[in-house]
This record gives C-alpha cells, sequence and structure tokens, in this order.
C-alpha cells in the first residue's frame, strides 16, 4: 500500500440519514473529483470552500451535490482533502465511489485517513505521546485478547488448516531443492486437488459461519424487489410503520430507492425498497431497475415478492432467474385474493404465502426471516468463528488465494507456482492467528482502533 | 609493501574477492596457505543446483568467475527441475577438481594489479578501530587499506575421525590457530561450526553393472551467459545411483558411539540440511535406505565421490559400511571420510555490504560467516570485494536486494538474522523466487556490473542487445493476430490446441499451456536467439504469475526505501519493547524493511519506528 496513493471512502454510515458524505485524501483528490464534477473548476477554487454542482458519469448526472475542497496541509491527513456531500440513497452514493474508484482512487481501508494523519504528523508532538500509548495500549489489549482467544478453537481451528498445508508445502520444497532424491515422492496435481478442495470447502465454512455472526453487529441488508405493484412498498412500510415510500396503485411510482432500518428479536433489518422491475422504456425509471438488480449482489437478504393472484409473467421470471443462487425469500402476495400461483409452481426454499396488508400476514414473513437466519441461535451459538473484521478479511484473502491455487491447478501450472499461492494461504491463516508477521499488520493495527475519525 | 586490498585465503570467496577488486584497478594481495590449493573443492564435486546455480549465474551476471572456470572445467551439466516451473530450473555441473583449479590459477595469474603470496595469516593491523594491513605467521608485516578475510574452514580447524581430534584443514594442510583468538580480542563472537565429507573411492575397484547410471543434459548449456560452449559438452561424463541396506544401517547402529558425533567428540553445530549417514540412519529409522551418488571427481585421478555418506566413523568402520553398498563390494577407499569442526564469526556483527560492524575496511566472506558451499561463498566474496573497491573509490556500496537477487536474499539473511548451523542457500528461502531464475540473472543484475566496472563494454553491448531483442519480440507477438481460417485451425489442430473462433494474437496463443514458443513459428518465422526465444516465452506464459510476484515486492520495497539513520538510537525511543531496543541496537538495520524481519522486532515496534522516521527523530 503506497501512500501515495490517492484514497477514497464513504464517510458516513450507509443508509442512513438524508446525506452521505464521500471522502478523498491523496495529491490526486481535487483533480480526480473535478474529473467527474459538473460545476465549478475545483482545481481552481480556493481552499476550504464548497461548491454546488452535479456528479456526473459521461454525461448522466449522478447525483446534485455540495462538494467541499480543503488542500494540503491544513486538512485531517495533511493531504488535499474533497468532501462530496451527496443524497444519502445507498446506490447512488455507491455508484459515486465507483465512479472515483474507476477515475483512479483507491478505496481506503478502514481506518486509513486517520492513520495518514498519523503518519503525516498532523497529530502535532503535544499529541504524539498519547497517540504511542494509544498503539501501545491498543497491540496490549489486541494481544491479550489475541491470546485468549487463540487459546481457543480459533488457533486450534486455524491450525489445523495451516498443518494440513505445512507439510504439502514441505514436500514441494524438497521435491524443488533437492530433486535427485528419488526416495522422496513428488507432490503430484491429486493429493494438491484434494487438500485445495478440502480446505477451500473448510474455509468457506468458516467464513460463511462467521458473516452470518458480523450480521449481528451489522445487521442485514435487506432488498426487496418485485415487479411493479405487487406490494413490495406496503411491506416496507408495515416493518418500518409508518408511510415513508409512496404507494400508489399506478404502476412505477417508487423509483428512487428508499431506506430504514428497524431493530428486529435484537438484530438491525436495513431495510432497502427498489423500483419495480420491467423492461421499460422511461429514461428515468430505466436507471431505477439497473439500481435494483445491482442491489442484489450486495445484499444479505433479498426478498422477492410476488402477486398471488396472477401467473407468472415475464418480469417475474426475469426477477427469479437473478436470484435463483441468492437462496430468497420469496412472498406470494396478494393471497386473499383468487390465487393463481402457489408454492408448488416455485423451486425455492422460502416461499410465504401472505397478505402482507394485515399485521398477521407480516408476521410471518418475519418469521420466515426468522428462520432463515436462525437468529436465537446466533446469538447463543458458541460455535468456531472469526470474531473481527481484520479476520475476516484475511480468511477472505486466503481463500482468494485459494481460489487462484485452484485455477492455477486447472491450467496445469507447474507444481512450483501453485505451491506460490498455497504459501501465501499459508502465510495469511498465520496472520489470523498472528503466527506470521507481515508488514500489512502495521495497517491492521491502525484499522483496529478508528472507525471514520 | 603496501597494497590497497589484501584478501586473505585462496579459495571460492577469496578469488571472487581478490578478481573484482583488481578488475576494478585496485592493487590487490591475495595471500593463501598453499598456491596449490587455491580455488579447491574440498568436498564434493559439483557446482550449482537449486539456488546454488542461481547463485552462479548471478555472479557471473555482475562479472564473477565461477560460471566461467566451471564452463572450462565441467565434466558433465545438468538442467535440474526441467519438469517444474522456470523459477526452480537450476544448473549443475560436475566440475574437475584438477582443471577448476588448474584454469582458475591461471586467470589469476593472467590478472593485472593483482599478486599472489604464500602464507599464514596471523594478526591483523588494527589502527584506531580502522585495518591497516596484516602480520603474517612469519613475522612479515604487509600493510592495506582494505582487509578481506576469506579463510574458509581454516579458522582452528580441526580433524575429527572416530575419537581422534586433529588439527588441520582439509588435505592435511595447516589450520590458522591465531586469526580466531585475535578476531575474539577486538570483540567479535565467535561460532564453532562442523561440517562432514564422505570417502572417496578408487574407480577402478567399482562395479558399475550394480549401478544406475545418471547422466546429465546432452545439450551444451553453458553457466556463463558470455561463454557458448562448456567442456561438460566433450566429457559428458555419468554418475552412478546406489542406495544403503539394512546390512549398512546395522553397521551404523553397531557402531555409532564410535562416532565422533554420537561418541560426543563434536563441540561445533552441523548442517541441518547435509546430516551425516549415521544421523540420517538414526533419525530415519523407518527408511529402508537412503540414496547415494558416485560422482566423478577427476578425469586426472580415479578418486569417485560417495555422495551422501559423509561420516565421522573410524577407518575400520568405514570399511565395512562402504564394502556393504552394491557394486562397492571390494571397493578400495582411497580417502576417508571426516568431519571437520572450524570458527567463524556471528554475521550479525557484519553490515549489508560484507563490512564488519566493530573494523573498518575490514570485510569477511564465505565460511568465516556460517555459510556452507563454494556457490554461497564465492557470491560473498564477489559482494565483498565489490563493496571494499567501492568504498576505496568513496562510492555507494552496492547492497543487492532480495527481490533481485539469491546472493542478495543471502546476505540479508545472515546479516539480519544470524545462523545457528552452517548457513545453506535454499530455494525456499526467497520470497520471490519467481523473479529470481535461472534465465534472467543478467537482466537483473549485468547492469550493476557494468557500472562499477566488471563487465565491459562488449559485453554490455550484448547484453543490451538481448535485451532490445525481448522487448522487440514481445511486441511483434502482441502486434501479430492470426484469424480463424480453415488453414490456421488445421494447424492448431495438429498443435493439438483449441481452434479458433475469433482471431487472436500469437502473444495470446502462446499463453495457451500447451503452446511452446517454437509452435508459434509456424504462424511467424521468429528470428531471435534461444536465450531471447526462451526469456520471452517464459515472460508470457508466467506474466500471471510474475507480476502478482513484483507487486508483492514492491510492498517490501516501501519498507526498503525507509532508511534508518545510522546514529539512531534506539535506547532514546520511548514505547519501543525493550527486546526490539536490544535487537535492533545489535543488529543495526539500515532499513525499515531489514528491521522488520528481525526476529523479536514486532509490528507494533516497526509501526513506532515508522512514525519516529517520519517526525525526523525526534
Amino acid at each position: 500500500m503506497s501512500d501515495e496513493d490517492t484514497i477514497v471512502a464513504i464517510s458516513t454510515k450507509l443508509g442512513v440519514g438524508a446525506i452521505s458524505i464521500v471522502r478523498v485524501s491523496g495529491k490526486d483528490a481535487i483533480s480526480i473529483v473535478n474529473n467527474i464534477f459538473k460545476g465549478k473548476d475545483l482545481t481552481k477554487v480556493a481552499s476550504h470552500t464548497i461548491h454546488y454542482g452535479f456528479i456526473a458519469k459521461g454525461k448522466e448526472n449522478l447525483d446534485e451535490v455540495l462538494v467541499t475542497v480543503m488542500r494540503a496541509p491544513k486538512t485531517f491527513t495533511r493531504e488535499d482533502i474533497v468532501e462530496i456531500n451527496c443524497h444519502g440513497g445507498i446506490a447512488t452514493t455507491l455508484s459515486i465511489l465507483d465512479l472515483l474508484l474507476e477515475k483512479g482512487a483507491r478505496q481506503a481501508e478502514a481506518g486509513e485517513f486517520t492513520k495518514r494523519a498519523f503518519l503525516n504528523g498532523r497529530i502535532d508532538l503535544t499529541q504524539a505521546e498519547s497517540v504511542m500509548d494509544l498503539i501501545n495500549s491498543k497491540t496490549e489489549t489486541t494481544r491479550k485478547l489475541a491470546l485468549s482467544s487463540l487459546e481457543g478453537s480459533l488457533k486450534q481451528y486455524i491450525d489445523s488448516f495451516r498443518n494440513k498445508l505445512k507439510h504439502v508445502l514441505a514436500n514441494i520444497e524438497v521435491n524443488i531443492d533437492y530433486p535427485e532424491y528419488y526416495d522422496i515422492e513428488e507432490v503430484t496435481y491429486e493429493q494438491l486437488q484434494q487438500v485445495v478442495i478440502e480446505l477451500e470447502h473448510d474455509l468457506q465454512n468458516l467464513i460463511t459461519r462467521s458473516e452470518e455472526r458480523q450480521i449481528v453487529k451489522n445487521g442485514i441488508k435487506t432488498i426487496i424487489i418485485g415487479r411493479p405493484n405487487v406490494g413490495k412498498s406496503s411491506i416496507l412500510n408495515k416493518f418500518l410503520q409508518e408511510e415513508k415510500a409512496i404507494v400508489t396503485d399506478i404502476e412505477g411510482t417508487t423509483r428512487d430507492i428508499v431506506e430504514g432500518s428497524i431493530i428486529f428479536d435484537g438484530i438491525e433489518l436495513s431495510l432497502i425498497d427498489t423500483a419495480g422491475i420491467r423492461d421499460t422504456e422511461n429514461v428515468v425509471e430505466k436507471i431505477g431497475v439497473e439500481k435494483s438488480l445491482a442491489l442484489i449482489d450486495k445484499a444479505n437478504l433479498i426478498i422477492v415478492v410476488l402477486n398471488a393472484s396472477e401467473e407468472l409473467n415475464e418480469n417475474d421470471k426475469f426477477i427469479l432467474d437473478k436470484v435463483k443462487e441468492k437462496n430468497p425469500i420469496i412472498v406470494l402476495n396478494k393471497n386473499d385474493l383468487p390465487m393463481k400461483l402457489t408454492k408448488d409452481d416455485l423451486s425455492f426454499k422460502h416461499i410465504v404465502s401472505t397478505n402482507t396488508n394485515t399485521i398477521s400476514g407480516i408476521d410471518a414473513l418475519k418469521q420466515e426471516i426468522k428462520n432463515m437466519f436462525k437468529l436465537s441461535e446466533i446469538v447463543e451459538d458458541n460455535d468456531t468463528f472469526l470474531a473481527n473484521e481484520r479476520q475476516l478479511t484475511l480468511a477472505r484473502k486466503a481463500l482468494q488465494s485459494l481460489q487462484d491455487a485452484k485455477d492455477s491447478l486447472t491450467n496445469q501450472a507447474p507444481v512450483d507456482i501453485i505451491e506460490i499461492d498455497l504459501k501465501e494461504v499459508f502465510e495469511i491463516l498465520g496472520n489470523i492467528t498472528g503466527e506470521s508477521y507481515s508488514d500489512e499488520l502495521l495497517d491492521e493495527l491502525f484499522a483496529s482502533f478508528c472507525v471514520g475519525k | 609493501m603496501n597494497y590497497e586490498v589484501i584478501v586473505v585465503g585462496g579459495g571460492h570467496a577469496g578469488i571472487e574477492a581478490c578478481l573484482a577488486c583488481a578488475r576494478m584497478k585496485h592493487d590487490t594481495l591475495l595471500v593463501t596457505g598453499n598456491i596449490e590449493n587455491i580455488a579447491d573443492m574440498p568436498c564434493n564435486p559439483s557446482i550449482g543446483g537449486p539456488a546454488k546455480g542461481i547463485v552462479v549465474r548471478e555472479i557471473d551476471a555482475l562479472g564473477g568467475e565461477m560460471a566461467k572456470n566451471t564452463d572450462k572445467s565441467s565434466l558433465q551439466m545438468k538442467m535440474l527441475n526441467t519438469k517444474k516451473g522456470p523459477a526452480v530450473r537450476a544448473l549443475r555441473a560436475q566440475a574437475d577438481k584438477i582443471m577448476y583449479k588448474k584454469e582458475m590459477l591461471k586467470t589469476l595469474q593472467k590478472q593485472n594489479k593483482l599478486t599472489i603470496k604464500e602464507g599464514l595469516v596471523k594478526e591483523l593491523i588494527i589502527e584506531d578501530k580502522k585495518v591497516k594491513g596484516v602480520v603474517l605467521e612469519s613475522g612479515e608485516t604487509i600493510t592495506s587499506t582494505a582487509v578481506i578475510l576469506t579463510t574458509g574452514t581454516y579458522l582452528k580447524g580441526a580433524i575429527l575421525v572416530g575419537d581422534q581430534k586433529t588439527e588441520g584443514g582439509p588435505h592435511g594442510e595447516k589450520a590458522s590457530n591465531y586469526l580466531s583468538p585475535f578476531l575474539k580480542s577486538l570483540g567479535f563472537n565467535i561460532l564453532r561450526l562442523k561440517t562432514g565429507t564422505p570417502p572417496r573411492i578408487e574407480k577402478a575397484s567399482v562395479d558399475f553393472t550394480k549401478m544406475q547410471e545418471e547422466r546429465g543434459s546432452s545439450e551444451d548449456i553453458t553457466f556463463s551467459y558470455d561463454n557458448i560452449t562448456a567442456t561438460a559438452y566433450q566429457y559428458q561424463l555419468p554418475c552412478h545411483l546406489i542406495y544403503t541396506n539394512e546390512v549398512t544401517h546395522q553397521i551404523i547402529k553397531e557402531h555409532l558411539e564410535e562416532s565422533s558425533m554420537y561418541g560426543g567428540y563434536v563441540e561445533g553445530v552441523g548442517p541441518r540440511y547435509c546430516p551425516s549417514i549415521e544421523d540420517k540412519v538414526v533419525r530415519f529409522s523407518d527408511k529402508e535406505r537412503h540414496q547415494l551418488f558416485l560422482e566423478p571427481e577427476s578425469i586426472y585421478y580415479d578418486d569417485l565421490y560417495l555422495q551422501g555418506f559423509s561420516t565421522s566413523m573410524p577407518h575400520y568402520v568405514q570399511e565395512q559400511m562402504v564394502h556393504s553398498l552394491q557394486g562397492l563390494e571390494n571397493a578400495k577407499i582411497l580417502k576417508y571420510a571426516y568431519a571437520i569442526e572450524y570458527d567463524a564469526i556471528d554475521p550479525k556483527q557484519i553490515k549489508p555490504t560484507l563490512e564488519t560492524k566493530l573494523i573498518d575496511n575490514l570485510y569477511t566472506a564465505g565460511q568465516i560467516n556460517g555459510t556452507s558451499g563454494y556457490e554461497e561463498a564465492a557470491g560473498q566474496g564477489l559482494m565483498a570485494g565489490i563493496n571494499a573497491a567501492l568504498k576505496l573509490e568513496g562510492k555507494k556500496p552496492l547492497i543487492l536486494k532480495r527481490n533481485e537477487s539469491y546472493i542478495g536474499v543471502l546476505i540479508d539473511d545472515l546479516v539480519t538474522k544470524g545462523v545457528k548451523d552452517p548457513y545453506r542457500l535454499l530455494t525456499s528461502r526467497a520470497e520471490y523466487r519467481l523473479l529470481l531464475r535461472d534465465d534472467n540473472a543478467d537482466l537483473r543484475l549485468r547492469e550493476y556490473g557494468h557500472q562499477i566496472g566488471l563487465i565491459s563494454d562488449d559485453i554490455y553491448e550484448k547484453f543490451l542487445k538481448k535485451k532490445n531483442d525481448i522487448e522487440s519480440l514481445i511486441t511483434l507477438l502482441k502486434d501479430n493476430k492470426i484469424t480463424p481460417t480453415k488453414e490456421t485451425n488445421e494447424k492448431l489442430n495438429l498443435l493439438q490446441t483449441t481452434s479458433l473462433k475469433d482471431s487472436i494474437t500469437l502473444y495470446d496463443l502462446l499463453k495457451r499451456p500447451e503452446i511452446s514458443i517454437e509452435n508459434i513459428q509456424i504462424f511467424k518465422e521468429l528470428s531471435y536467439s534461444k536465450d531471447v526465444l526462451k526469456e520471452v516465452e517464459i515472460k508470457v506464459k508466467y506474466e500471471g504469475y510474475i507480476k502478482k510476484a513484483e507487486k508483492e515486492a514492491a510492498k517490501m520495497l516501501s519498507l526498503e526505501n525507509k532508511v534508518l539513520p545510522s546514529d539512531i538510537n534506539y535506547y532514546d525511543i520511548a514505547n519501543l519493547a525493550s527486546e526490539a531496543k536490544q535487537k535492533l541496537d545489535e543488529i543495526r538495520p539500515l532499513t525499515l524493511g531489514q528491521a522488520s524481519r528481525i526476529s523479536g522486532v514486532n509490528p507494533a515496534d516497526i509501526s513506532i519506528l515508522s512514525v519516529y522516521l517520519k517526525k525526523g527523530g525526534k
């Protein structure tokens, strides 16, 4: 990670509040934002000033915004900073972030703004001492915490992964360094295949389990989709018990994505309503449809609403096809009307037949969500899992390297090349338990003591 | 007498050191115990192998001699790991021990600015923590600006056979008994290390019909980038493979206590990777057999080297052991195996330039630094020579990085981590082995060799041409497409690769695992040298992996570029853990990167150091 990079992050909690702030810091911050800003030339404006305009992707305006330009060194990070105040919708904010990434900024790691502030001496000499203490106490706590949890099941579990790898890795190294020792068996593709597949399965499981537990902390990102006028907004409204989304009988009125959250059995459910998905020529509506589809990948829970009083039409089929891999909950709504669609017509695991216009109808849906996430179990279960985002990120990285190794296996790359990825998996797993060391631990150290600012 | 540089010891480290200094135009003296033993190979008659072979290529790229001399004296040349990826391929030569010495001596004697003198160094002349020359055991004093110690296993050398321990170096040479106590008096920590060598067998007494023949590569491969032929091509001598058996193991177990090692006569720490046969039998008792190679030592004499059979058993037991082996029932042992103990200094007391931290202008290289192996010695010798010369010239030192050479990995490991047992290079010691290949040592290092004056303009021009050819061939492959015509697809079918639906560049075609650069010639004639074709093939085929390694290396370099001031007082930095303070003060790393590799210095310490640096050391 070079400090030369210009970094970007969404500084406000996603989907909460009327506006979101996207913050960019680094030597190219102003030019990158200027590149996508319709308004004044930001490279020429005075420092610490605010400007009105639009963020545009090509010819399309993404959002109406206020942009704050702050030049180095009188900024938080002591680098050039630009803050974009945009309208808080998740999709809008994310697309602005994506656009900035596309233009050359790098996604900031957690705590990276603070880290830069720190390394660039923004925190002055008198503060330095206390920051040092903070680092020390932080590592001390981390270490103590790590020690207590490492002695426990996680360390044993991760070690069991590492031990599987250790043997194969050593064998490959011996094959390389002592090629003429014919009594030492050469590691074969089949052997590697077996190890990789086994590890991938176990690691994927661990990650999934841990992600489920992350939900306890971070909430279930829920999107509600369906073709127009099947009752999506009324479900949302029932959940929120307030009239936030506009509900009418005219198809296609909910064009913007509306968010709200409720606390549900001690777990936060972040609800995202979507524009009705249908094949449309209306330009504005089309954007809404695309945004809805893009959200499918980012959600923890997808609720698909179908009108049970009608047969599946092309739009329904289109939606069902998009979510078939995502384990959604299918709501057969309006079951008070004569039903033309039943559970038997669909091959999904979670189907609720209900009328969401009634309170009991909503309860049936809530029960299904509870079942699906096994909410009561999550909170009590004491199984092995990765406790924090740092560990999860590492595990995902290890999984990525494992998948790279798998690809190399498929491509019949030489064993010693495949080993490079496996060695990486070994080291990353070691980082989870603190057994191997890499420079990135420095970044993690900082990441662990700051969220936002 | 006065010289600019004195090199003490004429082994593989000393040779490279004195040649580098003389070739960089400094008056150089090589002091050695016995001129006849210059460039001696007291152990195995081979040079190269995994990692080590790449070091030899690196030495050649920088302008050293080992590769060139091996080409002039090789009996067999073999490319190892050919079935594996390009990163681990490595050359190994069986070298003729007599030819190797003879050719090297010729080179040394022809070298301008280099004088060779027989003698044993007793002491160094030190003034004000600066070396000023040497004092010989004869009492003679020779002054110099720099001294490079490449004393091998001669410091207080002792030969062990059974319960017998005799002073001396290999071949009954006199040991150097004064120098290591002298170094100790200067403040160096002295380590006691051990290594061993197997028996030599008379060729005429061996029944080869009972053995498996092992031949080298039949192509004319050379170690040096500048040679087009090696003597191996003309000799092509085979080695022979045999195995130990139950009887051998039984003999060893019965007499175990009689070996120097198990009898408790050895003080030194032996190499983990190179155990004696008794170690193998004890530690891997479930193995029914261990493999051994019979390797030719020279065409000028009858000795065969019994690789894998190093031992410190008494002679009579060695006889029994050897005779238990298939094909060696009637073998005559010409030289018995022995273990050797010697003194070395703690390499944590030397800088990455190989200059000692305690005494200015004093350099050490090779086994004295705790390594083993001719190649490791030569690599260090070359770097010590280069850096001594550069310092004389008032120039910046040459410190090779871990991502650009095995020599860099070797030296960084030594000075940062120290050694517990004799250090041998292994491919696994390199984090970026995909970047440190046999094929690209010249691309990695020739530029340096030319800059410091060890690579002539002529050779450099040739190198630049190769470099340009590589670029132009890559461009050519990217610019030329083949289209899915019937003719093309028929050719592709013949090559057993999928036919085309859309047109594709030759570059992308080459990326297919089943397609070689030779196959590409079917579609487009490529008039480039074999080396260039091979290099481009590797670069294209492994592009993704190489890029990944480069990215990893770049991460490391960002820490490597953060220089730690030489006068930094670690004890003054609040919040550093006390173990870290002590380790950092001992090793005094040059960069934050090096600091991060010291065991006992943890990430929190590195972040504190990093902040300290940002604050301008306040």
